[in-house]
């Protein structure tokens, strides 16, 4: 049982991994830094900007929105949306301005490419710099995954000890009420081998039915709360399960028989005199 | 073959076992080990199969210093002797077949080896009928052919039976005493330790008397003496 729950919190830990790589890939998509320009600059002057960002080591891509393509993504946006629609027509102009949409090399480089953009040079070309900062909200999430993840090893290493414990007792109890029999297998010429092979055999058996609990439990708990988990967070925890399952199962059984043929070989060392 | 020189045996709690017990043993010897209960019969024979270290003295067998072995080479000693005790001490788990395949097993042997000597040496003690018996399914005297076979199947140099007889009524005792010499006839050497005084008159062979730990007497073709 115990050590169904050491399996558990390593698997989970497999899951927490995956889950806070998925996050982080999601906020590093977006677009993080846009430069508005004013209406009196023509598109050559834009195209010579974009070519100095692009020029630029922090840079990985610059994206080209004309006035025209701002506008047809804006109505995309908002095509059911009347109210929000209304003004434009009242308006009778495009009132959107063309601009460059940049992503990063790497989320801590956003603030850099912003400060360039704001700078002197391009004054009089830009009006405007919309940049979200979400570097901080990475390192937020890092330091919390980070955080939970220390949590999840230290419980995981003292559930570790306890089921090595309890394994290691179940063992002791399994020799004490052998005792006669391992005497006879003794008494004619039984390697120590021979008589210790058994209970290794029983720790490792421990382990491999703790694995297959533990993976149960991990796949039907997850499929418990897997619209609320995609809700929140986008990411489907049930389908990231089914693509790991090799390597969650191989990580068990790792773990499991390792610490079931540990806790035996120690309890066979201590009370098995061969 | 066997040799004990000077052998004491103290137990922790300081009871004295033996005192300086000097014997030979030669090869396809048939010797009786008397003496009344706790004289130190068994004492002597778990000596010989290092199951207790003497606290002065040595024992051999075929020249190798017992109490010397490491654990790793017991294994290789304990496979050499066959032992018969009181109590059977047979595995309840198993058949009597098993029970006997078992030490061929430790061995390492082939399953058709196996397979062939078992059932052999079973015919030999009249149970090949009783092969897939369990213990529980078994008289005394069937207990104790089984606990022979199996000290027998590995083909051992020496059988030491630690009162073989001592649960059985006369008429298996007197089946198991005529095994026990038709092995020795084989050439294996054989060590009865009882307490059984008709027995040993009967068999008329070598007699060693112990007597609060101390040999006493060692006779051939001796008689069982009460002292």
């Amino acid at each position: 049982m115990v050590m169904t729950v050491v399996l558990f919190a390593i698997s989970s830990l497999a899951i927490l991994q995956g889950m806070s790589a998925f996050l982080v890939e999601r906020l590093q998509e977006g677009v993080d830094v846009s430069a508005y320009f004013r209406d009196s600059v023509s598109e050559e002057e834009i195209f010579k900007v974009r070519q100095q960002l692009l020029d630029l080591e922090e840079v990985k891509e610059v994206e080209y929105i004309s006035k025209e393509e701002a506008l047809r993504r804006f109505i995309e946006t908002y095509r059911d949306k009347d109210a929000i629609l209304a003004p434009l027509d009242a308006l009778g102009r495009n009132p959107m301005l063309a601009h460059l949409n940049l992503k990063a090399r790497n989320p801590a480089e956003y603030a850099q490419i912003a400060d360039f953009l704001a700078g002197e040079a391009f004054a009089s070309a830009i009006a405007s710099i919309d940049f979200h900062d979400r570097a901080p909200v990475i390192e937020r999430l890092f330091l919390i995954t980070a955080g939970i993840r220390a949590g999840v090893v230290a419980i995981s290493i003292a559930l570790s000890a306890v089921a090595v414990l309890v394994a290691f007792n179940t063992i002791r109890l399994t020799i004490y009420n052998s005792k006669e029999e391992i005497e006879i297998m003794r008494l004619v010429g039984a390697s120590s081998w021979f008589i210790r092979g058994p209970f290794l055999v029983q720790g490792a058996l421990v382990g491999v039915a703790a694995s297959a609990l533990a993976l149960l439990l991990l796949f039907v708990l997850s499929l418990a709360v897997r619209a609320q988990f995609q809700s929140f967070t986008e990411f489907d925890i049930f389908s990231f399960l089914i693509s790991q399952f090799f390597m969650l199962l191989l990580l068990c059984l790792a773990v499991g028989i390792g610490l079931g043929v540990f806790s035996s070989a120690i309890a066979a060392r201590r009370y098995l005199r061969v | 073959m066997i040799s004990y020189r000077n052998v004491t045996k103290i137990y922790p709690d300081q009871s004295v076992a033996l005192r300086n017990v000097s014997f030979d043993i030669k090869k396809g010897e048939f010797v009786s080990l008397v003496g009344k209960s706790g004289a130190g019969k068994t004492t002597l024979l778990k000596l010989l199969l290092a199951e207790e270290r003497p606290t002065e003295g040595e024992v051999l067998f075929d020249d190798l210093l017992v109490h010397q072995l490491s654990p790793s080479s017991l294994p290789v000693l304990r496979r050499n002797i066959g032992m018969v005790f009181q109590d059977y001490k047979l595995l309840n788990s198993k058949t009597a077949y098993e029970n006997v395949a078992y030490v061929m097993e430790v061995m390492g042997l082939e399953e058709d080896t196996i397979a062939r000597d078992v059932r052999e040496v079973l015919e030999i003690v009249g149970l090949g009928e009783r092969a897939h018996h369990y213990p529980f399914q078994l008289s005394g005297g069937e207990k104790q052919r089984v606990a022979i076979a199996r000290a027998l199947i590995h083909r051992p140099n020496c059988i030491v039976a630690d009162e073989p007889t001592g649960n059985l009524d006369p008429y298996h005792t007197r089946d198991i005493i005529r095994l026990l010499l038709k092995i020795n006839e084989l050439g294996t050497t054989v060590i009865l330790a009882t307490h059984n005084k008709e027995i040993v008159n009967r068999i008329g062979r070598r007699v060693l008397t112990l007597v609060e730990g101390q040999l006493v007497r060692d006779e051939e073709e001796g008689k069982f003496i009460v002292v």
